[in-house]
């Protein structure tokens, strides 16, 4: 007894010991501002650059994070992955400087922004597109080929087994077993979810019926929280049919979809295209580039699935320290560098050249008041 | 069973007056058991191997034999104790399993990157490979310090009204509420939190103090119930003979109440920190999340280990398997906290709690 | 300092300054917690209400408020359920071998681990959930299926990853399980020495000694224990939000991929992306979870209570 005493008041010593020496040096990573930037030739910033928003957008934001913070340490970013939903209801509260939101301002939002940022408005940028892919785990069937209406049959629930016709019928050539479909779905609402219905109302609205929602409509199926969750589900079963970003797919199948004649496997350069080539939502601001992606695509370039996340914020901000860290943060990010980098960390499809010189019209117009 | 008769030292044969008990002796009872646990095994051999049915078959036909021999040697009564002996035996190795697996879950996994690294970075700038979660260690003691404070004289004041001072309606009305308080949900309190600040500081405002309090709203009653029942346990008779050498109230309570029951507060107290030193969704909506260090919980975001851990593995990045890493060692952290945590109670409880038989 | 001619009934000192301080911050700790608890549910009703008046046909679903927390109640209710029935007898089972049967030395080091496990974070449970619980249950649930499917609890169809209500159930069974046993364990080590060694003089076993002298004395510290478990697993968030799969309505079926969520898991889920009208209709989820608890509560009090004669100070 008397050694366990002295055994744990030890450990105890050390554990305070560990932390006080923690406190005491500050983390490594941290601190020596501005040593390591002598090749910018930028204007040093400061001050506070908060954003909040969309979880998707998380770990391209701490890329994104690092590149900016290399040209401009002194500006102490943050980004709160809070949900699109709580990002923009910060954003339109006055809380947060910027927004990541996995859609665009509906027009409700539009008009409560004005009074966050006066009457130039709001810009919105697409500064995150991620392809979504229809991943499943199957034994035996190396390679999966999908139509839209088919898609839509299997995650509402009406087509049930892997050798159903509808299946067959766009895989020839390949043996399906008779293994039970279990779809899953987001538990959680998401803006994962919602391009994803958004794209089964568009191309195959017959089948699927109950229109773009952010929510999983039906019951039934299986429910997996967040695109982790989604992929673990399929991963963990056999004959399981999910939809996730491309880039967490892993080991897993990727079925082709479905593109005008031919079957289209996911890729960073068909994401980016499709919302290259996408029109804008019309009657909005001059810097608002909120996209309706064109989800009937018939050009095999382009994989028709995929996620656009925005960066909202105002065009005019009343202070100009702001304006210029937004400016020179939002610069960075279109840039190929910060595209590039964003890919490199979370698998996103870098912006097409068309949409950085469109983006770039709405970061040169970032002013201050006054 | 052949050694059930033979006479065990200490002499049964010159109790005359009592009734001679027959005792089986401990290693017959052991191997009792075995013998059933092997019948056990070999039954589920020969329907098919199935570690988990071995398993069960095994402890049921050991326990099955125990009882059986032990009621034909030693009488129903000491039959059914032994039985009792073999099933809370049982429970206590179920209910291990899945506590097992999850330390080895977590220690496996966790243990990749308990790196020096890993404790005196943060993540800021931080892509793919490295980093780590200094910040949010850090985060964690504070917010879970400050938490504490508020919390523990509040709920240990609160339980001493209720079981000292309190009287009618007023001590039912706290009870009773406080009961009803152990009810809210994490987030709820979270929301709570967020909306009594929201009202000062407008929209958007997060702050460390935020989280602190809606943990405490977590925290308090936790505390209160749990070191109310201990000070319930406190005989009355201390109390009393307190009272009649003409001690204070105040003073019985705080030397002699208190100190009897110091033990059990401080089990109370650290069960309590380990509820909410892992809360999860409440400081998601309070708190946030930052990628450096901030360690002023009255300025802006914090970062916290269970937060960060929470990030690390739902929003993992490309490739995941880094962030997957440093959520586990996250979690991993948090456990050793407590476990810490634990020691400076049992401290506690050791250096100030008088001696008595237990 | 004896006092002067005080009435002889109660042994009532003067209040002395300490005792009127010390009474005072007690008692202003008990109101504070009114307060606080006054704050939420006035939070929750405000926030609450707007999703109570509004036309059904805007709720989330579109059938109403009712129908759309029904079946979140039923689930909360369920998975607590099958948490408590799980846990409580192992969690006694526990905190008797613990206190009575291990051996001596090893007992402290066995309380500290359980102790420990009270605090692993709920996400943490989630991730071993989903990681090791579901797929080691899909077996039974394939077996169940094909055996026992005459019992509606068993109907299946058998879910393919395990992530299931019953998973669920048992996942919160193992994080309150801690809970109960270290508050059990406190009381069943604090029943009287002179009551356990009278029984054992009078010829009990260890066993008999245990029923007449500690679990009596030990029942209201139980179910004390059992009910902060409950609290626990009503209010449980993110280890639900990640292991059960929920997508369907009110089913006793614990074995399919189709389960109602839970009041705190459906919150923790639609949260984040949700503005408006249905952060209202989540908050008046909140306030029935609320109430529910309270209605538990007042519950296990009354059992309480009506033992309440082998507490040490009343």
């Amino acid at each position: 007894m008397k050694l366990s005493t002295t055994t744990r008041a030890a450990v105890l010593s050390a554990a305070l010991a560990g932390t006080l020496s923690l406190a005491a040096c500050g983390a490594s990573n941290e601190g020596a501002s501005g040593s390591d930037s002598s090749g910018s030739s930028a204007e040093e910033l400061s001050g506070d650059l908060v954003g909040a928003g969309s979880s998707a957008q998380q770990a391209a934001m701490q890329a994104w994070q690092a590149g900016f913070n290399a040209d401009q340490p002194g500006v102490n970013f943050s980004y709160d992955p809070v949900g699109s939903g709580g990002g923009r209801e910060q954003f339109l509260a006055g809380g947060v400087d910027f927004a990541g939101s996995d859609s665009a301002l509906d027009d409700e939002e539009l008009t409560a922004a004005e009074e966050v940022c006066g009457s130039s408005g709001v810009f919105e940028l697409p500064n995150y597109i991620s392809a979504i892919a229809v991943i499943y785990n199957l034994d035996g069937v190396a390679d999966l080929n999908l139509s839209p209406a088919t898609v839509a049959g299997i995650f509402n629930g009406s087509i049930t087994t892997w050798n159903d016709p509808k299946i067959a019928a766009d895989n020839p050539d390949a043996t399906l077993p008779s293994t039970a479909i279990t779809a899953v779905h987001r538990a959680d609402k998401s803006g994962t979810t919602e391009n994803f219905t958004d794209y089964l109302a568009k191309t195959a609205g017959d089948v699927w019926t109950d229109g773009k929602v952010g929510e999983w409509p039906i019951s039934g199926g299986e429910a997996a929280n967040g695109t982790s969750g989604v992929v673990a589900s399929v991963s963990g079963g056999q004959g399981t049919i999910g939809y996730a970003d491309e880039s967490q797919a892993g080991d897993l199948g990727i079925a082709n979809i479905k593109v005008g004649e031919e079957f289209v496997a996911p890729s960073a350069e068909g994401a980016a295209a499709v919302v290259a080539n996408s029109e804008r939502v019309p009657g909005r601001g001059d810097f608002d580039f909120a996209i309706s992606v064109n989800r009937e695509t018939t050009s095999v370039d382009e994989y028709p699935i995929v996620l656009v996340s925005y960066h909202i914020g105002c065009v005019e901000y009343d202070d100009q320290a702001k304006a210029d860290a937004v400016k020179a943060f939002e610069a960075y990010v279109i840039s190929e560098e910060g595209q590039q980098a964003a890919a490199d960390a979370a698998g996103s499809s870098p912006i097409s050249a068309d949409l950085r010189e469109q983006a770039q019209t709405a970061v040169d117009a970032i002013t201050a008041a006054g | 069973m052949t050694t059930a008769t033979q006479p065990a030292p200490g002499g049964t044969e010159q109790q005359g007056l009592v009734e001679r008990h027959r005792q089986l002796p401990r290693f017959a009872l052991a191997g009792l058991f075995a013998v059933g646990a092997v019948v056990g095994v070999l039954a589920s051999v020969l329907t098919g191997f199935n570690l988990v049915l071995a398993v069960i078959y095994a402890v049921v036909l050991g326990t099955l034999s125990v009882y059986v021999a032990s009621r034909s040697v030693e009488g129903s009564r000491k039959a059914v104790d032994r039985l009792v002996t073999c099933v809370v035996t049982t429970a206590f190795a179920v209910a291990m399993v899945p506590l097992v697996s999850l330390i080895w879950t977590v220690l496996g996994r966790g243990l990749r990157r308990l790196d020096g690294e890993f404790f005196n970075s943060s993540m800021l700038g931080v892509v793919g490979e490295g980093g780590g979660a200094y910040h949010a260690i850090l985060g964690t003691l504070i917010i879970t310090g400050l938490t504490a404070l508020i919390s523990v004289p509040i709920g240990l004041l609160t339980a001493i009204y209720i079981v000292e001072y309190g009287t009618g309606r007023l001590k039912k009305a706290i009870t009773f509420l406080v009961d009803v308080m152990t009810g809210i949900p994490s987030i709820v309190a979270g929301l709570f939190a967020f909306a009594l600040f929201a009202i000062f500081f407008g929209p958007g405002v997060r702050l460390g103090i935020m989280g602190a309090t809606a943990l405490s709203v977590l925290m308090i009653p936790v505390v209160v119930r749990s070191s109310e029942e201990v000070l319930k346990l406190v005989p009355n008779e201390l109390r009393e003979a307190a009272y009649a050498l003409g001690v204070p109230k105040w003073r019985t309570i705080v030397k002699v109440v208190i100190p009897t029951a110091i033990a059990g507060l401080a089990t109370a107290v650290t069960l309590a920190i380990a509820r909410v030193i892992g809360e999860t969704a409440p400081l998601l909506i309070t708190v946030g999340i930052i990628n450096g260090t901030n360690l002023d919980p009255i300025d802006g975001r914090m970062a916290t280990l269970p937060v960060f851990a929470y990030y690390q593995l739902t929003q993992p990045g490309f490739p995941p398997e880094f962030a997957i890493d440093r959520a586990w060692t996250a979690a991993l952290i948090l456990i050793i906290l407590v476990m810490a945590l634990n020691v400076v109670a049992r401290l506690i409880s050791r250096f100030f709690a008088p001696k008595t038989g237990r | 300092m004896t006092t002067t001619s005080a009435p002889p009934e109660p042994p009532r000192p003067k209040r002395r300054v300490g005792d009127r301080i010390f009474a005072g911050s007690a008692t202003g700790a008990g109101i504070l917690i009114l307060v606080v608890l006054a704050g939420v549910a006035a939070f929750l009703v405000s926030e609450a209400w707007p999703a109570v008046t509004a036309p059904a046909g805007d709720i989330p679903g579109g059938d109403g408020l009712t129908a759309y927390i029904a079946p979140l109640i039923f689930g909360t209710l369920l998975a607590a359920v099958i948490a408590l029935v799980v846990a409580t007898p192992l969690a006694v089972a526990i905190a008797l071998y613990i206190t009575y049967y291990a051996p001596r030395r090893l007992a402290a080091g066995m309380g500290y681990v359980i102790d420990l496990l009270a605090a692993i974070p709920s996400v943490v449970y989630g991730f071993w959930g989903i990681a090791a619980l579901a797929p080691a249950m899909v077996p039974f649930y394939v077996w169940a299926e094909e055996h026992l499917s005459f019992i509606p609890l068993f109907a299946g169809p058998a879910s393919a990853t395990g992530r299931t209500m019953l998973t669920a159930g048992l996942m919160l069974g193992v994080m309150i399980l801690p809970i109960i046993s270290a508050i059990s364990r406190e009381v069943f080590s604090q029943a009287p020495a002179l009551h356990r060694e009278a029984a054992l003089a009078l010829g009990a076993t260890r066993w008999e000694m245990i029923k007449m002298a500690v679990l009596p004395y030990g029942k209201s510290g139980v179910i004390g224990g059992a009910m902060l478990g409950l609290g626990r697993a009503l209010g449980e968030t993110l280890a639900i939000a990640i292991v059960l799969s929920a997508s369907g309505g009110i089913t006793f079926n614990l074995i399919s991929n189709s389960n109602p969520s839970t009041i705190a898991a459906n919150i923790a889920l639609k949260f984040p992306e949700s503005t408006g009208l249905d952060v209202n209709t989540l908050i008046a989820s909140g306030l029935a979870l609320f109430v529910i608890t309270l209605a538990v509560n007042m519950l296990a009090r009354w059992v309480v209570n009506r033992r309440a004669d082998f507490s040490g100070a009343n």
